[in-house]
């Protein structure tokens, strides 16, 4: 449950200002970024740290590396990619 | 130590753990309780307890959402998808949950519909492509998850969306940590606190653990050196007698939470007067249901929920499990009648639960004794 993804902005809509496409491991996917942006606005190549379709924090790109490299330590990294390849909300 | 040579920061970890060596007295026994269920499965899987000193423990806590789910929840939950109009949403998490007559994989397989979602948007659209049918998400989490429900209950909203509802089991951290705080079997000197709760809820809600108790807590990241930091700073608190809110994961965690999450909370859900947990009982004022201005979308409202409550084995000592009473091999169902395979109390429902945890990595690895440093 605790599952967090580092992901990196690649898209943002001025339309859809509360979604932002982000990529992980070259799965690319649309997130909801409303809990993340009423400070700084966002930019494509910021990261993110993803939980159940949702950024939940703003992290470093130093970060998001080791937030990655420990999901692999814990055996958890193919399990984030899946997660992140199910949202489906996206793809209408 | 077998592990730590494969860590990016070998170096860093050997000096913690020699300085949690020169901060643990050896004339004292140190209880620390890891809130988080990720914290938990991080210590086992890395092997964490062999790192420290026999005179510190470590009490692994009710932060799995899973675990303290009662039963009676899952059943209630899964009566609803005994009524055909109904897909009842789920995170994987909860597919192999047991309830009284079996987990909602059993169930689907048996004919109901229960779908798997990664997020609470997924439900949302399949309401949308569902217009006759009514689609439940069973919500379930800690405060990292639950603004996701409450912003997928806001767009509900805004779309007028009138076939999608939420069967709401979010609880709150602060009214657990209390209630292990309250009990009489209570013996923890500090905590590691939970991260990602942390980055919605922020330090603050921590405080009367620290003023009240006179406990140290530490919000601390998932890394192997960022548990062995927190304990460092955890011992040095202990040491100097000052009990404080500190916070390692500084690098995710606001100190005041996240603001528009926090909102998002507010606006769309209210305490529960209580809630059951497994393993701990009723706890009063620790759980979220949907406010009256979004009780068109609470599932509770518009089904029939039987309300049905399942007592836990008394056999299984989930609670003392809990509270650092036991250790999880300590108990009498241990590895026996309780299984990950089986579980029979909560603990060994997730990979997250304490005992699941034990079960996964120090049973099966054979590190039994090293796991259970301090026992």
């Amino acid at each position: 449950m605790c599952l967090a993804i580092p992901g990196k902005i690649v898209e943002l809509f001025p339309d859809q200002p509360h979604l932002a496409v982000i990529e992980v491991s070259g799965v690319r996917r649309k997130v909801n970024v409303d809990l993340v942006r009423d400070e700084v606005p966002l930019a494509v190549s910021d990261w993110l740290l993803i939980h159940v379709g949702f950024a939940m924090s703003r992290i470093s790109a130093e970060y998001a590396d080791e937030q990655m490299r420990l999901l692999t330590m814990l055996g958890e990294a193919d399990q984030a990619i899946s997660e992140l390849e199910g949202y489906e909300f996206d793809q209408t | 130590m077998k592990y730590v040579d494969e860590f990016r920061d070998a170096q860093l970890i050997r000096q913690a753990a020699a300085e949690i060596r020169k901060l643990a007295r050896p004339d004292k026994h140190f209880r620390l309780m890891e809130v988080c269920g990720g914290h938990t499965h991080a210590i086992y899987r890395f092997a964490l307890a062999d790192l420290l000193p026999g005179n510190i423990e470590l009490v692994h806590g009710p932060g799995c959402p899973v675990c303290v789910l009662p039963m009676g929840r899952v059943d209630d939950g899964l009566s609803l998808a005994s009524d055909p109009k109904v897909i009842l949403t789920v995170f994987g998490d909860m597919m192999r949950v047991p309830g009284r007559t079996g987990t909602p994989l059993e169930h689907k397989a048996r004919g109901a519909d229960i779908r798997m979602v990664y997020s609470p948007l997924d439900a949302l659209k399949l309401a949308r492509e569902n217009p006759d049918r009514e689609v439940v998400f069973f919500a379930i989490g800690f405060e990292t998850t639950a603004p996701s429900t409450a912003l997928t209950l806001r767009q509900a909203r805004a779309l007028g969306l009138r076939n999608f509802s939420v069967f709401c089991n979010h609880v709150t951290i602060i009214p657990a940590i209390r209630a292990i705080l309250d009990s009489p079997g209570m013996r923890i000197d500090a905590f590691i606190g939970p991260g990602h709760v942390s980055t919605v809820i922020g330090c603050r809600p921590y405080e009367f653990i620290t003023t009240r108790y006179g406990k140290p807590l530490v919000t601390s990241g998932f890394e192997p050196l960022d548990v062995l930091q927190s304990i460092v700073m955890i011992l040095r608190q202990l040491d100097s007698g000052i009990a404080r809110v500190e916070n390692q994961y500084a690098r995710v965690v606001p100190w005041e939470g996240n603001i528009p999450a926090l909102k998002a909370l507010a606006e769309v859900f209210e305490l529960r007067p209580y809630f059951e947990w497994r393993g701990l009982g009723f706890i009063s004022q620790s759980a979220l249901r949907l406010n009256d201005e979004y009780s068109e979308w609470d599932a509770e409202k518009r089904f029939h929920v039987p309300g049905v409550r399942v007592t836990d084995p008394k056999a299984a000592q989930c609670g003392e499990v809990l509270k650092g009473v036991l250790k999880p091999h300590q108990c009498k169902l241990f590895g026996r009648e309780c299984t990950p395979e089986k579980p029979v109390g909560a603990l060994m429902v997730s990979s997250e639960g304490a005992c699941a945890a034990f079960h996964n990595y120090a049973v099966r690895t054979g590190a039994t004794t090293a796991a259970s440093t301090g026992s």
